[in-house]
């Protein structure tokens, strides 16, 4: 059998498979149903200094080949992370975890970082510049070259973990940005975060989304998601994680032909919990069908 | 949870627009009145959230409103016809320490979930007395098979067809003594339960939902203990901790 091993900005991993950020809680409630040390890693829920209720429901729309969510980075704040989360997990998961974080300032984000840098449990530190739900933070800073690359150098000078800029799709030119955040100092690029999306009840002649819009994600964003890897892996240097509507071994494949050195799982583990066990389950069959010895080796193949 | 495939075994209407369906399959997940079970529909990306009727012997019952494409989707679904379910979703009703004469109150589809929350009742001997609210005369479902498991029954109607005229909490005067109330309906029916009865209770929410979980935070409430996920932490709530959105 061919090996999974992938390395992910110095960190070996056993597989590229990677639940994402906000779909995966902070792990607990997938490991009641299966052993979670099985995946290469996991983006735990963005956390963000305060606690943060999110936005007012209904905050779910479904789309065909997807959803819409403006749950709005709902979590405990990353006080409450670090003595409450982070000990549950070590209970049932001995891997290095990837710490996800949002902020509202570029002080927010310093502060959050510092705090996680010192856990040992935490691999990465994966900054989100991206999420579409959140007014005056979040998307507002990885929309801008110049605001992406002041969030990351800041952020870097306050941890020694490797750091890793979460770009949003909802913008013109995401190359230009991965390249601003490179130049700045991080270690890795992920990509993409949910695109802005909005559902209309026609019976209440309403937006289904209490906040009008969300972030659409799953089936339905492969293909662009799958484009702005390739766009971005081949004007970086350093490591791409891809995602957006991964659900399948193939999708995977896809994934790191274009580039991508990890790839994370999103809206699928909604719909079937089981998503990422099955997708790691399924490579080396996938991987054997297309003659793929070592996985790493078809990273940024296609041209 | 457990995720599993179960076979209709029958899927027939009760009203215009409500049907029950019986499923066979794993449902040792299902331990407690008040929860529910997410099925995947070919074709729909998210699952649908229906609460369970009852369970026995590995049978699933379940009673679901034709609301949208997911519902009318399994309402043509046949004898035989396999479909995936996550099944032990959410906390349901806890049975403990809620007296001996319990109340309870179900609007429209909050009705279904109480057919096995009063078996369970009545069969660790409590009485049990039910209000149950519907549009109209023709809406009304199950009202027999409460009676036959032995609750006393309040039939309300909006539109006075039936039974009292008016909503569950109009019913209220006329039912004597009780130690808890359970209920489960819309929101303003629980908010009306709430304003109208003085005993604890615990009451049983809806609210839009991704995965049904507790994974991606869709469906959250505030609560005067803390931030809740519907899915997961509830859909039951009780009393004390409920805090009603201005």
């Amino acid at each position: 059998m061919g090996s999974l091993k992938v390395n992910l900005c110095g960190i070996e991993i056993d597989n590229p498979i990677i639940p994402a950020s906000g779909t995966f809680g902070y792990g607990y409630e997938f490991s009641e149903l299966y052993d979670i040390n099985i995946l290469g890693t996991f983006s735990f829920k963005g956390t963000t200094l305060e606690e943060r209720f999110g936005n007012p429901t209904p905050r779910i729309a479904e789309c065909k080949s997807g959803m819409i969510n403006a749950v709005g980075l709902q979590n405990p704040g990353v006080n409450r992370v670090i003595s409450e989360e982070l000990p549950r997990l070590k209970e049932c998961f001995f891997k290095p975890v990837m710490a996800n974080i949002s902020g509202f300032s570029i002080e927010e984000y310093v502060q959050t970082c510092a705090l996680l840098d010192k856990c040992e449990q935490v691999g990465w530190l994966e900054v989100n510049i991206s999420c579409p739900n959140v007014h005056g933070g979040g998307m507002a800073f990885g929309t801008s070259a110049e605001m992406a690359a002041k969030v990351t150098s800041a952020v870097k000078k306050v941890t020694t973990k490797p750091v890793i800029i979460k770009l949003s799709p909802n913008v013109t030119d995401i190359v230009s940005i991965a390249k601003a955040c490179e130049d700045a100092g991080a270690d890795g690029i992920s990509l993409i975060n949910t695109m802005l999306g909005m559902r209309i009840d026609l019976k209440n002649k309403r937006p289904v989304i209490a906040n009008k819009m969300g972030g659409y994600s799953g089936d339905g964003i492969f293909p662009v998601a799958l484009r702005m890897v390739y766009q971005v892996a081949n004007a970086v240097k350093i490591p791409v994680i891809g995602m957006g509507g991964v659900s399948r071994a193939e999708d995977v494949l896809e994934m790191m032909y274009a580039g991508a050195t990890a790839v994370q799982i999103g809206a699928a583990n909604l719909i079937n919990p089981f998503a990422c066990k099955q997708i790691i389950e399924e490579l080396p069959v996938v991987m054997e069908k297309y003659g793929i010895k070592n996985i790493k080796d078809i990273i940024g193949v296609v041209k | 949870m457990k995720q599993g495939i179960f076979t209709i075994i029958e899927n027939v209407k009760l009203t215009a627009d409500i049907m029950q369906m019986r499923l066979s399959g794993d449902t040792s997940e299902i331990t407690k009145p008040g929860q529910f079970v997410n099925i995947k529909i070919e074709g729909l990306f998210l699952r649908r959230p229906i609460s369970v009727c009852d369970v026995e012997e590995g049978v699933l019952t379940l009673i679901y409103r034709i609301v949208g494409e997911g519902t009318l989707a399994l309402s043509k679904m046949v004898k035989g016809d396999n479909l995936d379910l996550l099944t032990g979703l959410g906390n349901g009703y806890d049975l403990t320490s809620s007296g001996n004469i319990l109340l309870l109150i179900g609007g429209g589809v909050g009705v279904p979930p109480l057919y096995m929350l009063a078996k369970k009742l009545i069969e660790q001997g409590k009485e049990v007395k039910i209000i149950v609210g519907f549009r109209s005369k023709e809406e009304i479902f199950y009202k027999e098979e409460f009676e036959k498991l032995g609750a006393s029954v309040t039939v309300c109607t909006a539109d006075g067809s039936e039974g009292i005229k008016g909503f569950v909490t109009d019913a209220l005067p006329l039912i004597g003594n009780y130690t808890h109330v359970y209920t489960c309906g819309p929101e303003p029916m629980l908010k009306a339960v709430y304003n109208n009865t003085n005993t604890s209770g615990q009451y049983s929410f809806e609210e839009r939902m991704g995965c049904g979980f507790g994974a991606c935070m869709g469906c959250s409430c505030k609560t005067l203990y803390g931030n809740k996920r519907i899915c997961k932490d509830g859909p039951v709530l009780v009393k004390e901790e409920i805090k009603w959105e201005a």
